[in-house]
């Protein structure tokens, strides 16, 4: 086991490096980060070459890339432009656990600016990801005792259309009803957007309430996926001997079901799980630009938009790293929990 | 594609292909079996129906009314509700939102076909020569693969539109002046969602070259290229026509969620996706502003996905996703 997973571990390191110098190249044409920093425009061309020099951007890319990667402590930089390079460097790269810093806020860490946004990301993300998996192992597992029942088949409908239904019509619509609907007929509305009501504060109930409608939203697109797999490997568990076996002994149906029959239907689930939920991260942009949520995915277009490539960089490399890690934390899970499979022995089965 | 054409040597038995009621007729082609089972899905005859009327209202109305009125603008009608004069009201600068529906339809629904282009060539490419020549090459091939696979396509894609943004000027074809961030955008969702596909095509070559009509090929002589492209590729047609419908059905969403962003293509030209940006400033005072557009995307893209699904039942019963 030992061996598979740094076996894993070693393969992963070239495929990052790959992402890393792609989303670099990609970096480079991201627009000016001059233009917008600190809000005020750098009329005098002497400064703005100033600037360009201290942050770096003079250098060609494969430099600054060179730079990001590994830092520039190590050499010195010209920073008056007499064409002398005489100031040390004070950038550490990424190998050493230095993204960086940020363009746009002058001075302050990547790191720092990530880890402001990511706790909201997270919170959002995690909660949409239990209450997605609860709903579809409820449903799932009611489609597959009922197969092609009146209830089957109305989620099967509903499933498609949440499916096909792009994420912010689903949100404009539930804020339609939920909110403004709500509030013309009298009922209790809910908020729309933000996180908090500033006037009554960050509690845990304001963000409770403020969550409802994302996490819908969010629910209603995955369910589908979700319950349409628990629904078939559960089918596929229903009709194998063991089963038949626990029925003649004369077991309960509930435990059948609910013990000999989920707990191998849901080691499929272990995977789509593993392998979703770092794109739960990504899932967040277009979600949280409609809620106005403070997370990452605003994070990132805020500073696409400003050509901040340092924060840019930081959070593509931090969902790399995440699909990466999950991706082999998911293969080494599903040895654990399903013994007829080895990685020792033969091929990884999942890859 | 090449489903009727040259001899298709399926390794499946073929008493799997028949089931009874089609075995009296044993003389069938595959185009024909595809059909007969096709024919049974009804969702999915309901579905292909739909989208041809969605084509129809985006293509038909173009020549009803013209791309000049679907841009004029009248900041005194700014946010009209729907009306007779404006069936589908107006938007947030006075343009007709019913003829803003029809050019943005046409400009979807093309971005959707023309992507999936890109995306079909450059992951049967690379899938087919990872799978069929191995070794090195496939080595290199899937790693890249799994690279552009593991960033998450949203980001790449909003990254690559911010790269290649303004890269290109505006077009002139047949008298119609469009944005170039059209071309950049099916540029970019083609060359981000092509990994799936290329998995997809590797898989079936690396077991299908080692079927013994390829080694009957190989030892008469033929070249690669000629059994790459006539022997194998028309054996793995089926899944990749079916991930090439549902890649439409992908795509068209695709540019909905980078239109919606801004990022995507540039006014006056319409998308279904663009005319959504913003749209959310006015969810309570003007919801006829994102409810026609959302609607049509959604009916477009649960009409692909259903025709996906019966071809999918329909050329290749073997495989059952859910």
């Amino acid at each position: 086991m030992t061996r598979y997973i740094a076996k894993r571990v070693l393969e992963a390191i070239p495929l990052l490096f790959i992402i890393s110098l792609v989303l670099f190249v990609l970096m480079s044409n991201m627009g000016d980060p001059l233009a917008t920093m600190g809000g005020r425009t750098l009329t005098r061309a002497a400064d703005r070459l100033r600037l360009t020099r201290q942050l770096g951007l003079d250098k060609p890319v494969p430099v600054q890339y060179l730079y990001w990667l590994i830092g520039n402590d190590w050499t010195r930089v010209d920073l008056d432009g007499d064409g002398i390079a005489e100031t040390p460097g004070t950038r550490k790269g990424l190998l050493r656990g230095d993204l960086g810093t940020s363009l746009v806020n002058r001075g302050r860490p990547v790191w720092e600016v990530i880890w402001g946004r990511l706790p909201n990301t997270l919170l959002l993300m995690l909660t949409a990801e239990i209450v997605i998996l609860l709903g579809s192992l409820l449903i799932g597992v009611y489609s597959a005792l009922h197969q092609y029942s009146f209830f089957d088949n109305l989620i099967t409908a509903i499933s498609f259309v949440g499916y096909s239904m792009p994420i912010f019509f689903i949100a404009l619509l539930s804020m339609y009803f939920f909110s403004v609907q709500f509030k013309a007929w009298g009922l209790p509305s809910l908020p729309t957007v933000g996180m908090f009501d500033p006037q009554v504060g960050k509690t845990p109930g304001q963000v409770a309430l403020h969550m409802i409608l994302p996490v819908f939203s969010l629910a209603f697109i995955s369910f589908a996926a979700y319950s349409r797999y628990i629904r078939s490997t559960m089918l596929e568990v229903l009709s194998q001997d063991y089963i038949r076996t626990a029925r003649a002994k004369g077991l309960p149906r509930r435990d059948v079901v609910f013990v000999h029959a989920l707990k191998n239907a849901s080691l499929p689930i272990v995977t789509v799980v593993g392998l979703d939920l770092p794109l739960m991260l990504a899932g967040a942009v277009v979600t949280e630009r409609i809620f106005a949520w403070p997370g990452m995915g605003r994070l990132f277009l805020d500073h696409v938009a400003r050509g901040d490539a340092p924060v840019v960089m930081g959070i593509l490399m931090l969902i790399s790293v995440a699909v990466v890690f999950f991706q082999i934390l998911t293969d080494l899970v599903y040895a654990w929990l399903d013994p007829r499979i080895r990685y020792d022995t033969g091929r990884a089965q999942g890859g | 594609m090449t489903l009727g054409g040259p001899r298709v040597d399926r390794p499946a038995e073929p008493s799997s292909l028949f089931t009874t009621d089609e075995a009296e007729a044993p003389p069938l082609t595959l185009r024909q079996l595809t059909w007969r089972r096709f024919r049974r899905h009804r969702v999915a005859i309901a579905a292909a129906i739909t989208l041809v009327l969605l084509v129809v209202y985006a293509f038909g109305g173009g020549l009803i009314v013209t791309e000049k009125y679907a841009n004029y603008t009248d900041t005194s009608l700014r946010l009209e509700s729907p009306s007779s004069a404006h069936p589908f009201g107006t938007d947030t600068i006075g343009r007709d939102i019913l003829a803003r529906t029809v050019y943005g339809g046409q400009i979807s629904l093309i971005i959707g076909l023309t992507a999936v282009l890109i995306e079909t060539l450059a992951g049967v490419l690379i899938g087919a020569a990872a799978g069929f020549y191995g070794g090195r090459i496939d080595t290199l091939l899937m790693r890249f693969t799994e690279a552009v696979f593991n960033i998450p396509q949203i980001f790449l894609l909003i990254v690559m539109a911010k790269f290649f943004g303004g890269m290109i000027p505006n077009l002139t074809v047949l008298g119609r002046t469009y944005s170039g961030s059209v071309v950049v955008i099916i540029f970019i969702i083609g060359l981000t969602s092509w990994p799936y596909l290329a998995r997809i095509v590797r898989a079936e070559f690396l077991s299908l070259k080692e079927n013994d009509f390829v080694l009957a090929a190989r030892a008469t002589g033929t070249r690669n290229s000629e059994i790459i492209l006539r022997h194998i590729l028309p054996n793995s047609a089926a899944p990749i026509v079916v991930s090439a419908t549902l890649g439409v059905a992908n795509a068209i969403l695709t540019e909905a969620y980078i239109s919606f962003l801004g990022l995507g293509v540039q006014p006056p030209t319409a998308t279904w996706g663009n005319m959504l940006e913003g749209a959310y400033n006015y969810v309570a005072t003007a919801p006829w502003l994102w409810i026609f557009p959302g609607t049509l995307i959604l009916l477009t893209v649960l009409s692909i996905n259903f025709l996906g699904d019966g071809l999918r039942d329909a050329l290749d019963p073997r495989s059952r996703t859910v």
